[in-house]
């Protein structure tokens, strides 16, 4: 069946196994069955390697990643009046983990909090090629309406897709083992009143995003020519701008279809009312009532295309959009990588200069200078090797990043798809409770 | 039931179902009619009536002809202007056949077949076919539902222009209406509707006809509300469909995508299908009870010509001068109103059966019809759900 097809090519593009890893010093064992991957058959056409110690290596990682940690973000509540008010929302933990001083707390953050611990994370781990979730974007807009005071649907739809976008921010950072570890994110849980953030201007949402695509132009314009061991990286930039680039695409039209069915069900409710209208003006009794049934029953389907659409949009549109910046931060982390190589590069033309100026002095017979020149390779020398490790720690750092950053990707939309597959079931389910008590009143007319 | 052959711009399509889709209708041996096939050319469509009849006035038992849309409504008008006939619903016509929005979307997605995959291409290519298919299954229907009620009713099966239609086996020659005759209708619809107005405005004495007055008068207006509102639902439903589509035909990385979107497609597609029943059948229903009104207003008319002729030989006697003339008069109109009374009443009752036939047989097969693609779909969902579900 085509379907089933479709269901097992699932996992084959999204799961990509590297081969070699600079840090792997394990024993081979024999190859475990990746989580994730499809039967043997439909692999053919993909570009997914044989499971590797890289990714039985990520397999012990990720079980550590099962920590007992749920966070959620709930009760958005306004504070103040008018242009300074604020949206303060309700963070609450409960965890095992030892590191936090109870096991169930709640804190109070509003959004500026959420951009600063962003900014901090950004900060510390970024250069590292670390890949830190962007927070959601600001919206003048939206925060303007909730300031004002403006109690319509618009607004509590603004409040309520900001309040799932934090949450999953938030789920996302403590997800991430090194990025729990930082103090910040413990204080952001944990303590009671944090400083005001200020300065969250220039790295939130889509500033950042305009930030990181100057850098990537920056980068791609020079022409830099990189080993052949890089060729991973190489395939894997490429594979992420085709990514992102798609799911821009799919964005727009999930937009395009959350809009028509809001569309549909509001028809629907007008349909409905009409079809009550011409069931009371009908004088056949037993169609009368039949119609009048059938309003009914439309006006339930209407209902469900209702929380279809906000399925179609909290689950897919979102996420999308999730992982639209996401892409951009994992670009990042490659940018990184790219200053880190140029760094080291860099290092390593001086240090040739610094040879050649050496060599000069030692020509031209200038002892006194002499001492200088070595001093001044010695440093570079060091240098040098100082900027080799932290390259090849880098590259090391983003490998490892990217693979969970995919393995998260299939698992997160994999689950979404879950949610929905199992929403529409249910929609269903109804639907055949609603036609099933409807037969019968049709039946009936005569 | 449909055979389909494809060729570029044409459409064969062969029904063998010899039933009529939407009303209703008592099949009668003596005569049968149906639409057996038909061809979408260009900017026509040709339908292939084929008739079966034990009937003496035709030649053979069986036999078919050719027609075109515009044959169909030279038919409808004979009737309406026959003054024999102004006592019966006359048969709504059919809707003119308009592919033009399907046609439209066929050629704007040729002209941007370079900008999209192969895979994508066949797919909505195969979408749009099958809407363009449905459309013209639907205009077969339209069509052939017209004719089977001809037939069916008892005074115009026997119409000689009828026969004509079925038997004649070369062109009416029927030209479509030009411009100044479509004036013409237009200002004599006017007037018609002025005088209904009128008309509708005096009490009529017959409790029946002053019931059905107020009845239809009412359920026109609601039937042409629905209509209109499940109309403007289905095209919601269709344009979900069509995002739906286009997702599902993206080559994306993330396919995932395309694995609940067959399932979407399918919900999607088929509701859209039997809001189409729904919408049919209040289509034709709002076409009927026009008919209907039509009658009440013939009637109010031959009504209103009576009492004139009354008044007018009360006048007469009064003066005593062209007595007999304005005798002749009114018993002509006299004759004429009680005619059409007689054969109005009938046709009411019988109007009221079929529609609440029509709307039981369309009601009953749209619940089933959901349901059958409700638990389809329920199960497709849960066999997707278990194997993503085990694939963990």
């Amino acid at each position: 069946m085509l379907l089933m097809e479709c269901v097992l090519h699932l996992y084959v593009s999204t799961v990509e196994l590297s081969l070699d890893s600079p840090l792997n010093d394990r024993k081979k064992k024999d190859a475990v069955k990746p989580s994730l991957s499809a039967p043997a058959a439909s692999v053919a056409s993909s570009s997914s390697k044989a499971p590797s110690k890289t990714l039985e290596e990520l397999e012990e990682e990720e079980s550590e990643d099962k920590f007992d940690l749920n966070i959620s973000v709930t009760n958005p509540e306004k504070v103040g009046d008018g242009m300074n008010a604020y949206m303060a929302y309700k963070v609450s933990t409960q965890t095992s983990l030892t590191m936090f001083r109870s096991k169930t707390f709640t804190v109070r953050r509003r959004f500026s909090d959420f951009l600063g611990l962003y900014e901090k994370l950004s900060e510390k781990h970024s250069q590292n090629g670390y890949i830190v979730p962007p927070p959601p974007e600001k919206s003048i807009l939206g925060m303007t309406k909730v300031k004002v005071g403006k109690e319509d649907p618009s607004s509590a739809e603004f409040v309520e897709r900001r309040r799932a976008a934090l949450e999953r921010y938030l789920q996302r950072v403590v997800s991430h083992p090194s990025l729990l570890q930082d103090p910040d994110v413990r204080e952001f849980l944990e303590k009671e009143e944090l400083p005001r953030a200020v300065s969250t201007q220039a790295l939130s949402g889509a500033g950042f995003l305009k930030m990181l695509n100057k850098a990537t132009d920056a980068v791609s314009k020079m022409t830099i020519k990189m080993n052949e061991q890089d060729v991973w990286f190489d395939e894997k930039i490429q594979d992420v701008e085709n990514e992102e680039q798609h799911m821009r695409k799919l964005h727009v039209m999930v937009e395009s279809l959350v809009n028509h069915r809001k569309e549909l069900s509001g028809n629907t409710a007008v349909f409905a009312k009409s079809v009550a209208m011409l069931g009371s003006s009908e004088d056949n009794t037993a169609l009368s009532r039949a119609l009048s049934q059938l309003a009914e029953v439309e006006d339930r389907i209407e209902q469900l295309h209702q929380e279809q659409a906000s399925n179609d949009f909290f689950t897919f549109s979102e996420l999308l959009a999730d992982y639209i910046r996401l892409l951009g931060a994992v670009k990042g982390c490659f940018d990184q990588r790219m200053k880190a190589w140029q760094r080291w590069q860099d290092a390593e033309n001086m240090l040739q200069k610094k040879r050649e100026a050496e060599a000069k002095l030692l020509w031209a017979n200038k002892p006194d200078k002499l001492q200088q020149a070595k001093d001044e390779i010695a440093e570079w020398e060091a240098k040098v090797t100082q900027y080799e490790r932290e390259f090849e720690r880098i590259s090391a750092t983003v490998r490892k990043e990217v693979i969970r950053f995919d393995k998260e990707k299939a698992r997160d939309f994999k689950r979404q798809i879950v949610k929905y597959l199992e929403s529409l079931l249910n929609s269903q389910q109804q639907l055949i409770k609603y036609w099933e008590a409807f037969l019968p009143e049709a039946k009936a007319i005569a | 039931k449909f055979f389909i052959v494809d060729n570029s711009d044409k459409l064969i399509l062969e029904n063998t179902n010899p039933r009529a889709v939407n009303v209703d209708l008592q099949t009668d041996a003596t005569l049968q009619v149906d639409i057996s096939d038909a061809l979408s050319e260009r900017d026509k469509v040709k339908f292939t009536v084929h008739t079966k009849s034990t009937l003496p006035n035709f030649k053979q038992n069986e036999f078919s002809v050719v027609r075109q849309h515009e044959e169909f409504i030279w038919l409808h008008d004979s009737f309406v202007e026959n003054e024999e006939y102004a006592g019966y619903i006359i048969p709504p016509a059919p809707p003119k056949p308009d592919f033009d929005a399907s046609r439209e979307k066929l050629q704007k997605l040729g002209e941007g077949e370079g900008s999209m995959t192969k895979e994508e291409f066949t797919k909505m290519k195969q979408e749009l076919e099958a809407e363009y298919l449905a459309i013209f299954k639907k205009t077969v229907a339209m069509h052939e539902v017209f004719l089977c009620r001809v037939a069916a009713h008892p005074v115009l099966r026997k119409d000689l222009n009828f026969h004509v239609f079925l038997e004649y086996n070369q062109d009416l020659s029927v030209r479509g209406k030009n411009k100044k005759e479509k004036l013409e209708d237009f200002f004599k619809n006017v007037v018609k509707s002025a005088d209904g107005v009128l008309v509708a405005g005096v009490k009529d004495v017959d409790d029946f006809f002053e019931h059905e007055k107020t009845f239809l008068l009412e359920y026109h207006n609601r039937v042409k509300d629905s209509s209109a509102k499940s109309d403007r639902m289905i095209r919601s439903h269709k344009s979900a469909a069509d995002d739906i589509n286009r997702i599902a035909s993206t080559h994306s990385p993330l396919s995932c995508f395309q694995t609940l979107f067959p399932v979407q497609k399918i919900e999607a597609r088929v509701a859209a299908d039997e809001d189409l029943k729904l919408a049919d059948l209040l289509k034709y229903y709002l076409r009927e009870s026009q008919a209907a009104k039509d009658l009440l207003y013939r009637r109010g008319r031959a009504l209103v010509d009576y009492e004139n002729a009354n008044k007018a030989l009360d006048k007469a006697r009064a003066k005593n001068k062209d007595v007999l003339q304005a005798e002749t008069t009114q018993q002509v109109c006299c004759q004429k109103f009680e005619k059409i009374s007689e054969s109005a009443k009938q046709e009411l009752i019988d109007f009221k059966t079929r529609r609440v036939a029509a709307f039981r047989k369309n009601l009953v097969e749209l619940a089933e019809l959901e349901l059958k693609h409700a638990k389809g779909n329920l199960q497709l969902l849960q066999s997707c759900l278990g194997v993503l579900k085990g694939d963990t």
